[in-house]
């Protein structure tokens, strides 16, 4: 679990975080949505701690102040996090194998059978069986993703965080890195926080959504609850487009005949 | 920023490459590639530029030295001399200064722009001690080599060439520069060697760590790591003669 408490962050006199506070449960898909600018990344990298906040607290594991312990025990925190970039950060001299294979190098002293086994477990729980000697420039947007995927779950980590994972994706690739970044969560029972503005990510995968407006926080729930929100600023920014527009209002009208009856 | 952020910025970056290794095998590896890369992949630059170096300074001498008055072995003695005390060590290692220091900051800038730096933070990889420390050991290491492979090359090349257009024989070059030889010249072009190979290495790590942006400022940082490289190479240029010499 992590709880953020009060965080501010401001850039020069520009403020980006107000005062956010949420819980992100353990065994959950947690989801940080809106609009560009509202602060989504800002919020994610300040609690992973590549961006230094102004002030608050995130809470690891119930017990763990990030912000007031130091940094040898930064660096052991965050033996336990797992991150996906929005570019997926792949290192770009390795190939898929060695890019996975990094953490374990650095951090075990795993033998290298053991290391490869490890390795070719995660890229196959990615669907990605056959890629093990390609490089980043030989792979999709959607692939790049999975390799980012299995590099961020290869040592176990008890958080795994994603900025933007279908950014640049197509909607069925993006369903695919939804469903995985679900799965894994349920199957390993980590904490994962999503950062996206994707309508389909947040009504697949959301368990809980804190929704961001100009930094602050304006709604926090279930990804079932967002239909009948009353909440201007999230209707307006989940129900911008027409589609979802007529399925709130037929969701309205359905729901207010129901009480008819 | 002004100079004093800048400089700050520099020492902290330097400070902060002060730390365990995670593993120090990974570090040693590390070393061995950048060695390769900086050694070994400058090698066929530097042996263009040492001989045409080498080549244009005796010709130019000889044709200075036209009296009958002075030993034609001085050509020797002063072509040696210019190239280990400033050509070898100053003008070779500004040429690699250009390569070598676009190298480091415009690999470490993309590092930085695609989030390659933030995902080694979030392992819990120390990520300036990781990248930058084998560049500077690497480059600290390797440009002293290449400059002594520059020294003979360049002495090599301007003997041949004033053999061949008949400037000066061999023999009388290599008199002059025998017989006007003092052993600290060596030591001299070895100090300044090591001195620019940690200047291009730290100078161009800190522009390229410190890229903020996209694509352009990463071709930014590049260009300014050059040019505050060549500048500084020229300025401790000066303190180390003045200091050594």
């Amino acid at each position: 679990m992590i709880e953020v408490q009060d965080l501010n962050k401001s850039f020069g006199a520009k403020q980006i975080l107000k005062g956010i506070s949420a819980t992100f449960e353990a065994g959950k898909c947690n989801l940080i949505i809106g609009a560009s600018g509202s602060g989504k990344t800002v919020l994610m990298k300040s609690i992973v701690g590549l961006i230094p906040v102004n002030s608050g607290h995130i809470i690891y594991n119930n017990d763990t102040d990030f912000l007031e312990i130091e940094d040898s025990g930064r660096k052991e925190l965050r033996k336990q996090i797992g991150m996906l970039f929005q570019g997926s950060a792949l290192f770009d001299s390795l190939s898929v194998e060695k890019n996975v294979v990094f953490p374990l190098n650095m951090f075990t002293n795993m033998t290298y059978k053991e290391k490869m086994n490890r390795v070719n477990e995660c890229l196959e729980r990615v669907n990605l069986k056959d890629a093990n000697k390609l490089y980043p420039n030989e792979l999709s947007g959607g692939m790049k993703k999975r390799v980012g995927i299995a590099r961020a779950i290869v040592m176990n980590p008890k958080y795994l965080f994603c900025d933007e994972p279908n950014s640049g994706l197509d909607p069925q690739t993006s369903i695919v890195i939804d469903k995985l970044i679900k799965d894994i969560t349920d199957e390993y029972k980590i904490t994962t926080i999503v950062n996206t503005h994707d309508m389909n990510s947040v009504m697949e995968i959301g368990d809980y959504v804190l929704f961001l407006y100009k930094g602050e926080k304006y709604w926090e729930g279930h990804r079932d609850e967002i239909m009948n929100a009353t909440n201007q600023q999230l209707n307006d920014f989940i129900f911008a487009g027409k589609f979802f527009r007529e399925i709130k209002e037929q969701n309205t009208k359905r729901l207010s005949d129901e009480k008819n009856k | 920023m002004t100079f004093f952020n800048h400089f700050g910025r520099y020492v902290l970056l330097l400070k902060s490459l002060l730390v365990r290794p995670e593993k120090t095998s990974i570090y040693w590896k590390e070393i061995a590639r950048q060695m390769v890369e900086i050694g070994v992949g400058s090698v066929g630059i530097v042996v263009i530029v040492s001989c045409f170096l080498g080549a244009v300074v005796t010709v130019q001498t000889a044709y200075q030295l036209t009296t009958p008055l002075i030993s034609k072995s001085i050509i020797g003695s002063i072509a040696a001399n210019s190239i280990i005390l400033e050509l070898a060590p100053t003008v070779t290692v500004l040429i690699l200064a250009g390569k070598i220091g676009s190298k480091i900051a415009s690999e470490l800038g993309t590092m930085r722009i695609s989030e390659q730096i933030d995902a080694l933070e979030i392992m819990g990889v120390h990520s300036s001690a990781y990248l930058v420390l084998p560049k500077i050991l690497a480059s600290t290491l390797m440009i002293p080599l290449l400059v002594i492979i520059s020294a003979f090359l360049s002495i090599y090349s301007g003997m041949w060439v004033g053999e061949f257009t008949g400037a000066v024989s061999k023999e009388d070059f290599m008199t002059g520069a025998i017989q006007y030889w003092i052993p600290f010249m060596a030591n001299f072009a070895l100090i300044k060697a090591t001195t620019f190979g940690f200047i291009i290495s730290s100078v161009s790590s800190y522009y390229g760590y410190y890229t903020e942006g996209g694509a352009l400022e990463v071709g930014r940082s590049a260009t300014r790591a050059v040019v505050v490289c060549c500048v500084l190479i020229l300025l401790f240029d000066y303190i180390l003669a003045q200091l050594l010499l």
